[in-house]
Formats: C-alpha cells, structure tokens, sequence
C-alpha cells in the first residue's frame, strides 16, 4: 500500500507525515483498542500428546486432565486476562515424530510453548529440536533426564518427580518392611535405566543389596523368557514395567511363581490404566506399588483432592464416571494439572505478553521454589530448584487388599531430594 | 535355576512361539503359492482377529470359556469375510500383478490398522483364557493355557494338510496353484478359487490370533512383528511348501525361544534374519520348497 502510495498520487513528505502521526497516535497513552485486542488473543499451548503407540492410555488421561485444568484456568479469567487454548498435537509415542511436533506447534501453529509429554524416549528425542528453536517444553515424564542436565535451558519439568527422587524416597521403606535382597526387573530404556542406575545406591544406603538387573526391551510382549534371571535368594522384586504388556507381564510373573514367589514391590506403571480386577491378577494381592497419586480414594484425602478428582471425572476406584472399565493413570496424571498451573504462575510472574517474553517465562520458573499442597497442586508440597529445572514431591506406598490399593506410607518431599548435578541457569539462551 | 530346567522353559516357551507362527505363516505360504499375492497385510488379519477376539469374548458374560469358543467360531469367520471382500474390490481388479498386489497389501495394512485404532482404540484389553490351570513343576509353574495352544495348533496344521492333500477343494487350490491357466481351460472357477484361498489365509491368522490373545492381549499395532517372523518362516521353509512352514516354524520359534533366553531377544531375531539371507543366496527357493518353472 504504501509502495503505491509513493509512486503516484501522494507526495513522500505527505506519506511520511501521514506514517509519522500513525505511530504517533498508536504509541500514544489514549490509543488502547489495538493493544487490548492482542491481549486478549488466546495463549496458545502445544499439547504433545501420546495419543497413540504404546503410550496411548496416559495420552488419553494427560488430555482429560489437561482439559479440565484448562476450562478450569479460563473460568477464573485466563492467564493474565487472556484465555488458554490447548493445541494437540499426536507424536505417537515415537521419538522422531516427538521432534516434528516441536517443530510444527513452532513453524505452524505458532504456540507459545510446547508441553504435556510423558514417554522419556520422546522426551530425549523432541528436546533437541526445542532448544534450536528456543521453545519453553515444560515436560510431564518422570525421568532423570530433565534434572541430569543433559538437555538444555528450553526443557523443564515443574509437575512431577523425576525417577532418581522417587526410588531415593522409597527405598528406606522397601528395606525395612519388605528385604534387603532386591531383583529389578525394568524396561531397557532411559526411563528404565533411572530405576536401575538410582535405586541400586539407593538400597545400599539402606544395608541392602541388588542381586539381579533384569532388563527387558520395550517392545517384548512375552516375559516369561525372563523370570529364571530371577535369583533364588531374592526377597523383593522390585518391577516397573511400561506400555500394553504390563498385564501380561504381572500375569506371567503369576504363573510362574504361584503364591511361593518373593515379595513385590512394583511402581504402578506396570498397572497403570489397568483394572487391578482384571482376570490373572489375583496373585498380587497383599503386594506393594509406588504411586506419585493414589488411584483409589483414601478416607482422610484434603478437600483439594476431591475438588481434583471430580473436576477431572474420576470415581473413587480410579476410573473415568463415565465407563468404570476406563481405568485412569493417576499416579502420573496430576502432573498435567500442576504444570498448567506452574505456567499459569510463571506467566503472571514475567508479564508473559508472547514469544518474545519466552526468556523471561523460563526465568520466572526457575525462581520458582515453594509450591504449596491445594488445589493447584493436589498431589501435595513441592520444592522446585531452578538449577535443574526439577520438582521434588511426595510419594505414596499402597497396598493392594481386598482388591483396591490403599495408602500405607507417604513419604515426604525431604526423602527423595539431592544434590544438583548440573545448573541449566549458567546456560545462554 | 539349573540348565535342565531353564532348557526346559526356553523350549515350552519357543513351541508356544512355533506353534502361533506355524499357523500364521501357514495362511501366508497358502496365499503365496496359490496366488503369487505377497500379502503384506497379512499381519493386519492377525490384529483383526485378536480384536474381534476381544469383542466377541465381550459379549459373553459368565464363564470365559463360553466367550472365548464364540471368539474362536466367529473371529476367523470375519476377517474371512473381509478377506473376501479386499480380494474382490482390489487384489483381482489389479489381476494379481505381482508389484500391484505389493503396494495394495500395503495400502490395506494402514488401512485396517487405522479402522483399528479408530474403533478399537489404542489400548491393549485382555480375553480371559478359557482355563486357568497353572502346572506347578519343581523349578517353576507354567501355564495349562499355553500348552493347550500348542496342542491346537498341532490339531490346526494336520487340518490344514488333510483338507490340501486329500479334498477335492485342495486338489482344485493345487491344480490352481501349478497351472491356473490350464486350471481355468478344466473349468475350474479360478478367480473364486483366489478369493477363497486368500480368506483362509486371512482366516488362519485370525484362529492363530485368537489362541494368542488370552496369553499376549489384543493391541492395535500387534500385527508387525509376527509378520515380519511369518516372513521369515516362509522364506525359509520355502513359499508354498506346507511341510517347509512347519519345519521352519519350528526351527525359529524354537531359536526365538531358546536363544532368546539364554542370550538375547535381539541376538535371536538377528540370527532368523541372517538365516534368511543364507537360505537366499545358497537355496532361493527355500529348504522345501521347489525351484520356480
């Protein structure tokens, strides 16, 4: 437009003026309307969500939740008056397609961040592509790999403790109760690989000891090939197994021991999603998990915890309100919850206005630390250290009985925090 | 646990392995020999089976072995049938051209894999066995079900070979199979005789998948690496050579088992994979099977 205004019928100075007292009355204190319609343009998330592949039941349950928190976020007015929309993507729970995600919420749609991934192999893999294209990827995985330092200043992880923290914190309490002589029985990935590198120095510090490392690879669908590793003198099985074959994996653990075997210890994600009813299972009664959330509701839980369940619709068995065969994956959920609270308080904490704030999102999250339990964080306390990007939090020990998983030990935050091995916050942007 | 008794269960679990990949690579040796269909997504009526396993044995409440009979009698029955239907609407409009019928199987694989996901999900959901014995030797139990499947399976494959060496309808898919023009000039209805064979191929992945399931659960994507071992069972025993499946089945569940056990998963898929390339390069047309006219 101005190109041809230039060439024919105005004169340059008139052009110029005419710019000149555009900008003028744009910059000047009286003229709002503009910047009140860009603020009000919704802050667009990008949901890089398992919706598929093997880690398809959490996509499902980190986008419920990911939803209710969202609605729940715009019903009290938004992030800093602006409404939230939630962009999803599917990555099919592939490292490779992680990675194109990134980089189609940044080139194409345009996000303001990236969030909500749980698989560590796709964490591992997406949070290169973040870095070169300085997009804030707050992640909901468990794994070591935030808070070792390995990725870089873009990768945080507010909403859910790391592996390393959580067998810190519950191995004093496997020792105690259940033997000292461990068999770890884990998937051969990064998020395996945390279970087997931190809980062996972990029980040790106990006066136990890891008799046998049973790695299996993540896509084997039949266990039984694996179970004479198991040594004879072992105590504990310690087992945390991922993906669809978890239920064949605790069945076949059944056969072969019968009701002789030695005792279990499993973190849920060998039972995530998966009705603990379900046929093949009854040996496992009377045997231990780890949970980050308890899937059952316990008679003393805080009011938050209710206002969370409902709000995200989950009975008190765990299951969706809609379809008690539709098992939820609690223990890892929540973290969707917190982390879209986090950012709602680091945006508020930076002025977060858009892309260009994104620097100042990642600081104001570092200087994160307290979060206090309630209703934007129902699954309890955390202290957050901005060094390694890294929440620490409580964990649950339940029992299973009479076929429902009920709370015998909830550690505190204090159990499972470490020294920082890395500092993100010494790294440019 | 002593080498006697970790041999034992390497070799238990490398016949159940044998026993589902005899029957499944059964359906793609028959297809391929009768054919010459290189049927890609034969993996994909295995899936289909399992699923509909689980949506049939769904239906029935009360004792799972009532479910899982009705699965076993009509799971086969409907991905014959859809086997039926893929032949006619695209495997015969393409004239059985070798190439074509490749990239069609294909198309077919993403296809079914992605009606799947949309109206199964992408969960895994388990069948209840119709037993649940557990067989309690010295060193470790073992379930009742899994040896069960070996026994169909045995009774599956002597089926199979009866109805081909001894029926008319086999004298008629051999006749087909040597020389379908002269087949057709004795008035033997060639292209039914096609879709027929290629629904019970389809059909045998589907019964192997079903006794699979109650040990292995029904999961959108679980068709992939049965196929890719089908494959390897075919090549080696030689395509369109019943016996030679069976042998070769065996021979890689066993290995698979084994080898599986005392060293690695990966080390026993490595070494299937290098036997094929052998028997490619020192006997193409496969241990059984007879070289191309």
């Amino acid at each position: 437009m101005t190109s041809n205004g230039i060439s024919t019928p105005f004169s340059r100075r008139s052009v110029l003026k005419g710019l000149g007292a555009t900008t003028g009355l744009i910059t000047a204190p009286g003229f709002t309307r503009f910047a009140q319609a860009q603020s009000s343009e919704p802050i667009r998330i990008g949901f890089q969500c398992h919706r598929t592949g093997i880690g398809a039941s959490y996509g499902r349950w980190y986008e419920r939740t990911t939803m209710a928190a969202a609605k729940l976020i715009n019903e009290a007015g938004g992030i800093n008056g602006r409404p939230l929309e939630i962009v999803i993507e599917d990555d099919g729970t592939d490292p490779a397609r992680g990675a194109e995600v990134v980089e189609k919420f940044a080139n194409q749609h345009k996000v303001d961040l990236v969030y909500g991934t749980l698989f560590s192999h796709v964490v591992v893999g997406s949070a290169p592509a973040a870095g070169e294209l300085k997009m804030p990827y707050y992640v909901v995985s468990e794994g070591y790999h935030v808070a070792s330092g390995k990725l870089n200043r873009y990768c945080l992880q507010p909403g859910i403790t790391d592996v390393k923290a959580q067998v810190r914190s519950v191995a004093p309490w496997i020792a105690d109760n259940l033997g000292k002589k461990v068999t770890l029985v884990y998937p051969d990935y990064a998020f395996g690989h945390d279970h087997r590198d931190f809980f062996e120095p972990a029980i040790q510090a106990q006066g136990g000891e890891v008799v046998a490392k049973v790695a299996i690879p993540p896509t084997e669908t039949s266990f039984t090939r694996y179970l004479p590793q198991i040594p004879r003198n072992t105590d504990v099985i310690y087992h945390v197994m991922v993906g669809p074959a978890v239920l064949t994996f605790v069945k076949e653990l059944g056969e072969f021991f019968g009701n002789s075997g030695p005792q279990l210890f499993g973190f849920i994600d060998s039972l995530e999603a998966v009705n603990i009813n379900s046929p093949g299972l009854e040996f496992l009664d009377g045997s231990h998990f780890w949970e980050g959330m308890p899937r059952y509701a316990q008679p003393d839980q805080p009011d938050y915890v209710d206002f969370y369940r409902k709000t995200v619709g989950i009975n008190d068995e765990g299951a969706s309100v809609n379809d008690a065969n539709d098992v939820s994956t609690n223990a890892h959920m929540f973290g969707c919850w917190e982390t879209l609270f986090v950012i709602k308080r680091a945006m508020e904490a930076a002025n977060y206005q858009g892309p260009q704030d994104r620097q100042k999102l990642i600081e104001a999250t570092e200087a994160m630390e307290e979060m206090e339990a309630g209703r934007e964080h129902p699954q309890g306390r955390k202290i957050f250290n901005g060094k390694i990007h890294q929440a620490f939090g409580e964990q649950s020990i339940s029992k299973l009985e009479g076929g429902r998983l009920n709370v015998v030990h909830r550690t505190s935050v204090e159990d499972g925090l470490y020294e920082a091995e890395a500092d993100y916050t010494t790294q440019s942007f | 646990m002593g080498f006697g008794p970790y041999l034992l269960l390497a070799t238990l679990e490398g016949l159940v392995t044998a026993a589902v990949l005899s029957l499944m690579a059964l359906g793609l040796s028959l297809v391929f020999g009768v054919m010459r269909v290189v049927n890609v997504a034969h993996g994909e009526f295995f899936m289909l089976g399992a699923v509909l396993a689980w949506y049939f044995s769904s239906l029935v409440a009360g004792d799972p072995a009532l479910g899982f009979l009705l699965a076993l009698a009509l799971s086969p029955l409907v991905v014959a049938l859809i086997a039926w239907v893929s032949d006619r609407l695209v495997l015969s409009r393409l004239k059985y051209e070798p190439e074509a019928t490749i990239v069609a199987t294909i198309g077919l694989l993403y296809i079914i894999q992605q009606l799947a996901l949309t109206y199964y999900g992408a969960d895994s959901r388990p069948v209840e066995a119709p037993f649940t014995w557990r067989i309690q030797l010295p060193w470790f139990g073992y379930s009742g079900y899994k040896l069960a499947v070996i026994g169909a399976s045995i009774l599956l494959v002597a089926l199979t070979a009866l109805l081909m060496m001894r029926s008319r309808i086999g004298l008629i898919m051999r006749a087909t199979q040597y020389d379908s023009e002269t087949a057709q000039a004795f008035g033997i209805p060639v292209r039914r005789v096609y879709s027929a064979v290629f629904a019970l191929g389809a059909a045998l992945a589907a019964i192997a998948a079903v006794l699979v399931v109650p040990i292995r659960q029904a999961h959108y994507l679980m068709g992939q690496e049965p196929l890719l071992l089908s494959f390897i069972v075919v090549i080696i025993g030689g395509l369109g050579s019943l016996r030679g499946t069976v042998v070769a089945a065996v021979l890689i569940g066993l290995s698979d088992g084994i080898i599986s056990m005392f060293f690695s998963p990966t080390l026993a898929k490595m070494l299937a994979t290098l036997l094929v390339a052998l028997v490619l390069v020192f006997r193409p047309q496969g241990l059984f099977g007879t070289a191309a006219r």
